[in-house]
């Protein structure tokens, strides 16, 4: 085998101009391939990014009313949906595909206003937060410290901000010991959090702010224990889970949400049967919780890509099908100049799996270096690419792998009838043949 | 014994019409023996030789080589006795053109299956005997045509085989280099090589304990007219240099009675091999002084 391939570099070798023509098909196609696979992926890549957050790999899973958030703050808390009590968070923190999990309420620029030195915090969102919000969302503390536990206890009045409340509002200053007034109750700031990556989604279209940016204002989170003295009541919490890996993060989301809809019929959807009458009378639809399927909207927007970007594949695969139809012809003009070699051979007892073995070889490896060499060429043109119209380009080992495979396969399937012409040959012919 | 043919014939369709090359040929081939197969162009010695080779089938009659019947061998069983059995040397020596002399040589144990390192061994006890130990590593392109096909020899002895089959072994050879593989061959048989080689000349097919003739596909075991020979070897200067000459015409034609001949009867003349290389040293010798006399004056 060793022994075939050494003579098959030797052959292309002994060929240069002829064998790097013959390359050239199989270059191109396999360079275009690359190239489109590689963009496709790039834009893959960043769509995914920029919905749900480079390795995070959170689910919000939020109480909703049809398709939009409860509203706490200009609705009562809906009877039917009870407080989450900690032997589900314990049941949901117990799922397989689920890492953390973390409970909180949130009012986005609360009526009541939070205040700092009577200046109004604008289109800030209030969250009250448990122990285990900050390590699963990926925040960190960049000044200051984080909730003690006895501060849970004892329904301390201490807040945390975000960087961007502390650029808005603070002019510079140290936040942290600061007072700030929500609800007319007056806070202590005691840190400051900022995201353990650096992550900013890639924003190109009016469409994509929608889409990605989710708050654009600052966050200010206080002990989820503390909630009932600003707003007089304790209001349901929603909930995230960080999921163990990206692709565990639908079902994370979905049996997270189950979890938690059970906490909800248990109570009141039983008996109220006429859901949907109540539902016309007020205007409402049923309120349960959902999790954002972020992964599946990213899906759906790789797909539409992908399946435009699938047709540029198809094009760049006919050229490879020209090259493949270049290396047969190439083939059968070597199995013809080499009629007295291979007549030789078979006179010499060579059998016609060993004739066919070493011409199939001289294909494979044939289109096999064209393969490689296509495979730097397409990297090197998604690079190109990539700096020319400032697209992401994310080039996979995947696609190089099965880059090189399919050239070999192409070398197999059309180097199988020049192969077969050369073992079949009459050896008293091929001896005679000038 | 070696092989045998037994009433061989062997068919070619040319259109629809089948032309008839060999008739009902019969002969045997024993252990050791030195046998030249002489015959103008055209007269099937070729097709004779493909199927001693295995290299293709009769049309009809049994061909036994070894003990097996080829007649009923498939393509594997034939490509094994044509690796294990026989050793080829050809007319054009075909040697790879890419590949060393020592290379060459192992091409038949390669297709044998012996290791790498035994290969290497008797490729170069091989070429040892035929005296190139010290070209091992030349390639086809870096030796005289008498190296080459030393070379060739050697890669046909390198699997001990049970036959040497040589077609016109000295056709693409000087008369020194081809004088050479002669003494080859001789040395080879007398170490105990069987050798078969087809030739159309005379004083090649001489070397030969045995020579047969063959003619309009039928063979003539034993002998061809010796007057004819003699005619062809005698020193006739002129025409020896002609390219036509190389296949003389009493040869090619010799149905035709040569103008000195007594006999009605020229066809053939059973004699023996001693007998034939008796009557035609002489001669032999006369053409070849006359021929180093002229080589030796066109030098000068």
């Amino acid at each position: 085998m060793f022994e075939n391939i050494r003579r098959s570099l030797q052959g292309i070798l002994s060929h240069k101009i002829r064998s790097f023509l013959t390359m050239l098909g199989i270059i191109i196609g396999i360079a275009a391939i690359i190239a489109i696979v590689s963009t496709i992926e790039g834009t893959r890549e960043q769509i995914k990014n920029n919905l749900i957050g480079a390795g995070n790999n959170t689910v919000r899973i939020q109480l909703m009313q049809g398709d939009w958030p409860y509203e706490f703050g200009y609705n009562p808390a809906p009877e039917n949906v009870r407080m989450i009590s900690p032997a589900y968070k314990q049941r949901i923190t117990d799922l397989k595909e689920v890492e953390r999990c973390t409970l909180y309420r949130q009012r986005n620029d609360p009526n009541e206003g939070i205040f700092y030195m009577n200046t109004r915090i604008q289109s800030a969102t209030l969250l009250g937060i448990d122990e285990d919000y900050l390590e699963t969302v990926g925040l960190v503390i960049a000044e200051g410290v984080a909730f003690s536990e006895k501060q849970y206890q004892d329904f301390s009045k201490v807040a945390l901000i975000d960087s961007t409340v502390e650029r808005g509002f603070f002019n510079g200053e140290n936040p942290v010991g600061k007072t700030i007034d929500i609800g007319s109750e007056p806070f202590t700031i005691i840190g400051v959090v900022a995201k353990r990556s650096a992550f900013e989604p890639t924003i190109n279209s009016v469409e994509d702010y929608y889409t990605y940016n989710q708050s654009s204002g600052g966050q200010i989170f206080i002990p989820t224990d503390t909630w009932g003295i600003c707003f007089r009541y304790d209001e349901p919490q929603h909930c995230i889970v960080k999921a163990v890996d990206t692709d565990s993060m639908t079902q994370a989301g979905k049996k997270s949400a189950d979890i938690l809809n059970e906490n909800i019929r248990k109570t009141d959807l039983g008996r109220q049967e006429p859901e949907e009458d109540a539902g016309m009378d007020l205007g409402q639809a049923a309120v349960e919780y959902k999790s954002e399927s972020l992964l599946e909207q990213a899906k759906a927007m790789q797909d539409l890509s992908k399946s435009t970007n699938n047709m540029l594949i198809w094009i760049a695969s006919i050229s490879l099908l020209v090259g493949g139809i270049g290396v047969m012809n190439i083939m059968l003009v070597s199995v013809t100049e080499r009629t007295r070699e291979i007549g030789l051979k078979k006179a010499l007892g060579a059998r016609k799996r060993r004739i066919l073995r070493q011409f199939l070889t001289e294909a494979v490896v044939l289109t096999s270096i064209g393969g490689l060499i296509g495979v730097l060429f397409g990297i090197g043109l998604s690079q190109f690419i990539a700096n020319l119209a400032e697209v992401p380009v994310s080039i996979s080992s995947q696609a190089i792998v099965i880059s090189v495979v399919f050239s070999m396969a192409v070398g197999i399937v059309f180097g199988l009838l020049p192969s077969i012409k050369a073992a079949n040959l009459n050896p008293i012919d091929a001896l005679r043949y000038e | 014994m070696v092989f045998e043919l037994k009433s061989i014939y062997k068919d070619y369709m040319q259109g629809k019409e089948a032309v008839p090359v060999l008739k009902d040929i019969t002969m045997s081939v024993d252990e050791g023996e030195y046998v030249a197969i002489m015959g103008p162009s055209g007269s099937g010695k070729s097709t004779l030789m493909n199927i001693i080779g295995c290299l293709d089938k009769q049309t009809k009659g049994d061909f036994i080589f070894d003990g097996a019947d080829i007649m009923g061998c498939n393509d594997k069983e034939l490509s094994e006795i044509r690796n294990d059995k026989i050793g080829f040397v050809f007319q054009n020596f075909n040697l790879l053109p890419r590949q060393s002399a020592l290379e060459n040589v192992e091409l038949p144990l390669l297709y044998a299956g012996v290791s790498k390192k035994e290969r290497r061994e008797r490729a170069t006890e091989a070429l040892r005997r035929v005296g190139l130990e010290d070209r091992m590593l030349f390639k086809p392109t870096q030796l005289s045509g008498g190296q080459k096909q030393r070379v060739a020899i050697a890669r046909a002895i390198v699997n001990h085989p049970r036959l040497l089959l040589a077609d016109e072994p000295t056709g693409a050879l000087d008369t020194k280099s081809g004088d050479q593989v002669m003494e080859l061959f001789k040395e080879l048989n007398d170490e105990g090589v069987t050798i078969v080689m087809i030739t159309h000349e005379p004083d090649i097919a001489k070397c030969a304990k045995r020579v047969m003739y063959i003619r309009d596909g039928q063979l003539h075991t034993g002998a061809f007219n010796t007057r004819e020979a003699a005619a062809q070897t005698a020193p006739d200067a002129e025409q020896a240099q002609t390219p036509e000459s190389a296949v003389p015409a009493e040869v090619m034609e010799p149905a035709e009675p040569a103008e000195d001949t007594g006999k009605p009867d020229a066809e053939i003349v059973e004699v023996s091999a001693e007998e034939l290389v008796a009557v035609s040293d002489e001669e032999l010798f006369a053409a070849k002084q006359d021929k180093l006399q002229q080589e030796e004056a066109s030098e000068a």
